[in-house]
């Protein structure tokens, strides 16, 4: 018996539910750090402050042991330009990424990653997380050093003779982490997702003081009282897509990425920039076949790609492996495309493993593609109905299952404007990882954590703990409680479709003044008529019912940020019909929102507002410069 | 034969498949599954519940974790089998 239908049908009834339900009770948690989201930055952060001597609560909305888009696993540790084997400066390198993509990038975290991660992996090892290739499995591989064991990726060229980029074995990562939060004495709380910040007098743009949360499986109110508060918890994983099921519909953001963090902080009055920032989900929508979705595209890294005949083509995924003058996803698969109108190539077209060097296919097919996160059961699972990638051929989707829509977008770069502590315009208030502007990927969000972490702690030793505000909670209760009160009306689902519809509709490939005001105007619509009828059935539906609600507040918050915008970018995916001048010069900056008494308030930095990278990183961390040379 | 009146079956419906010989209702998958697809079973000692099906992320946790070897077996829903092809022979196959 596994399934519910089963379960009905043997015993003759649905099942109660396991949990006790506890709406009405409520914890009270008081600690010196506060983390908000045990993802990999979340768990960075919470290891880092309690080395400080910090006294450390975090709370995870799923579980800390696999939870985040990092939790199954990461096989690049990217930009790890401290390194021995690097062959770049990490300031120049940080000021390189930094300056990618228009200049948009996050100077501050894009320092401290440069700086401070390899510093962060060689703690990892120590922790117990896998990085070197020590039992000499693939000797010969392009990129391993015999020396240090370090696998040397050969990915994203041009990166790829920077030796920036070391393969690691990340399944071992999560587990490691939670095992040293404990070790460390961190009070980890797991299935609690955190609701609201709670701020000083209940004011916003006061200092905040702590969170409210609500236990996911009981419904038990928690209130949490710190004296610095780490927002850990991701960007918002699903806006634009209507589905609901199907791969989790963001198959690079887990279920519980839901803009919670983005809200809390939004109406807790912190400082946004990046907000209008869109791109086409590629990849990651969950109608497609791709690794990361769960069939197989082969076209990845160093795979050579053949056509349904054998013939090669003159492509691979990741442009570097011999094939320098054929881009990722541009012209060079354009160009294919014709040629397979044409009938020079035939559909579909194959990763031709058994052609590979022995080395190169073992380290590509059993360390790359099984450390990928989610990437593990795939490998497990073709292996298990017999795929051998000696004699086999994977199926690459590329054409055969079409383009996404333009509608089909995600939110990504937009995120909290923070300081040279990794501190936001709120004070007590501290952000890493995804949740910062322009974030990076998995060693962006360690080490991002793990400085955000000494940076609270180090605050925490003078800062007071502020009483916090009866009303601020009791009127937050009354918030999360309101869906279970009701029996009917609308639920998570189709608020979640309605939400997206919308934001397809007016804030998505076609961008107009009217279209926005439009789509602020639906969005309120659905704020005052159907927000008030959303019902939930049990806590875990509470949850989801609130995560709507979090991404209605962020579907608003992009929507003001995109008409302050009045200009289109081609940086920041964004196109408007009313402004269509790409990248003018005067609009060469950051564009900046926030709430002041529930007001919108629209401002603008310049794009080095971080300044000079190495400078500033110095001033700001001598004691650990002269701990780590 | 009894029949009940349940709603339509979601999309994944099915996940993950427990065999009840080896599972020994020990509820790691349960604790460490992201999005909380499954619920212990009321019989201590029984294999999970699937509960939200339609929520999972496929991210294998439930499968890699479990320290029961063979007690949950991945499922992968139909369309998400992906292929390929033997290169002597050309004969193509399904996972
Ligand atoms: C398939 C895949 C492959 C990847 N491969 C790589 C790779 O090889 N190299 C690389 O560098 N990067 C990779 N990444 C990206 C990398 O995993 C992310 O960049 C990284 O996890 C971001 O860390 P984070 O801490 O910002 O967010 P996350 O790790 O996602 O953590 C956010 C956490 O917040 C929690 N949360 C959300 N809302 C709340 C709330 N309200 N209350 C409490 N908790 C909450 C979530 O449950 C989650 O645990 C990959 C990602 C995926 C999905
Ligand atoms: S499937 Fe494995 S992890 Fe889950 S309850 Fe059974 S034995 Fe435990
Ligand atoms: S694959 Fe992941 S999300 Fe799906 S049921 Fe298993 S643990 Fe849960």
């Amino acid at each position: 018996m596994t399934t519910f239908q089963e379960f009905i049908g043997n015993e003759g009834h649905v099942p109660a539910w396991p949990y006790a339900i506890r709406y009405d009770q409520e914890q009270e948690i008081e600690t010196d750090v506060l983390i908000i989201g045990g993802g990999i930055a979340g768990c960075w952060a919470a290891i880092s402050a309690a080395r400080k001597g910090a006294k450390v609560a975090l709370v995870e909305k799923s579980a800390t042991v696999r939870s985040g888009a990092g939790g199954p696993g990461c096989d690049h540790w990217c930009d790890t330009a401290a390194n021995p084997l690097s062959k770049v400066d990490p300031d120049e390198w940080a000021r390189e990424l930094t300056k990618s993509f228009g200049g948009y990038g996050c100077g501050i975290g894009r320092e401290i990653q440069c700086r401070e991660n390899y510093h962060t992996l060689l703690e990892l090892e120590k922790m117990g997380g896998k990085i070197r290739d020590d039992e000499d499995r693939f000797k010969g591989v392009e990129g391993r050093d015999d020396k240090t064991k370090f696998l040397i990726s050969p990915r994203m060229n041009p990166f790829h003779d920077t030796n920036v980029v070391i393969r690691v074995w990340g399944t071992t990562f999560k587990p490691a982490l939670k095992k040293e939060c404990g070790r460390l004495g961190v009070k980890i709380y797991d299935r609690i997702m955190a609701t609201g910040l709670l701020t000083e007098k209940g004011v916003q743009g006061g200092r905040v003081i702590g969170a409210t949360g609500l236990n996911c499986r009981t419904g038990e109110f928690m209130v949490f009282k710190s004296k610095a508060t780490i927002l850990c918890s991701s960007s918002g994983g699903s806006i634009w897509l209507m589905n609901t099921e199907l791969a989790g519909y963001n198959t690079m953001s887990p279920r519980a990425v839901s803009g919670d963090g983005i809200a809390m902080a939004w109406r807790a009055g912190a400082e946004f920039t990046l907000m209008e920032r869109s791109g086409i989900m590629g990849i990651t929508p969950g109608f497609k076949h791709r690794w990361y979705t769960g069939a197989g595209d082969a076209s990845f890294e160093n795979v050579p790609l053949v056509d349904g005949n054998g013939k090669e083509l003159p492509i691979v995924t990741e442009p570097g492996w011999g094939k320098k003058d054929v881009d990722r996803m541009g012209f060079g698969w354009s160009a294919i495309r014709e040629d397979v109108m044409r009938g020079k190539y035939a559909l579909p077209f194959y990763g031709d493993f058994p052609s590979m060097p022995a080395i190169e296919r073992k380290v590509t097919w059993n360390m790359l593609l099984e450390e990928e996160c989610t990437g593990k059961i795939i490998v497990d699972t073709y292996t298990e109905a017999g795929f051998d990638p000696s004699k086999d051929q994977l199926q690459n989707y590329a054409l055969i299952e079409g383009s996404s829509l333009p509608q089909w977008r995600e939110a990504n770069g937009g995120g909290l404007v923070v300081d040279w502590d990794l501190r936001t315009s709120l004070e007590g208030l501290y952000a890493a990882g995804t949740q910062l502007f322009s974030p990076g990927d998995h060693s962006f969000a360690a080490a991002t954590g793990r400085y955000a972490g000494r940076k609270a702690a180090v605050f925490t030793r003078t800062a007071n703990q502020p009483t916090a505000s009866k009303e601020q909670i009791s009127m937050e209760k009354e918030r999360i409680y309101a869906p279970i009160k009701r029996s009917n009306g609308i639920d998570w689902k189709e608020l979640h479709a309605g939400i997206a519809r919308v934001m397809q509709y007016f804030c998505s490939e076609y961008k107009t003044e009217s279209l926005f005001k439009m789509g602020l105007d639906s969005l309120h619509e659905i704020e005052e008529k159907w927000a008030p009828t959303l019902f939930a059935s049990d806590p875990h539906k509470l949850m989801r019912s609130l995560e709507d609600l979090s991404m209605l507040t962020h579907a608003q918050i992009i929507i003001h940020a995109s008409r302050a915008r009045r200009a289109s970018s081609k940086f920041l995916g964004f196109n408007r019909i009313d402004y269509p001048q790409l990248d003018p010069p005067e609009w060469h900056k950051f564009i900046t929102v926030k709430q002041e008494n529930g007001e919108i308030k629209t401002g603008e930095r310049i794009l080095d507002y971080c300044g000079n990278l190495k400078e500033n990183y110095e001033a700001h961390n001598r004691d650990y410069i002269e701990e780590h040379d | 034969m009894k029949v009940f009146a349940v709603p339509n079956i979601a999309t994944p419906g099915r996940p993950a498949v427990f065999n009840p010989e080896i599972c020994n209702g020990c509820n790691t998958c349960v604790d460490h599954c992201p999005s909380d697809v499954f619920i212990p079973n009321p019989v201590e000692g029984r294999c999970p519940i699937i509960l939200h099906p339609d929520e999972c992320w496929y991210c294998g946790t439930c499968v890699n974790d479990c320290p029961c070897p063979g007690a949950v077996q991945f499922n992968w829903p139909l369309q998400q089998r992906g292929y390929w092809k033997r290169r002597e022979t050309g004969r193509i196959f399904q996972a």
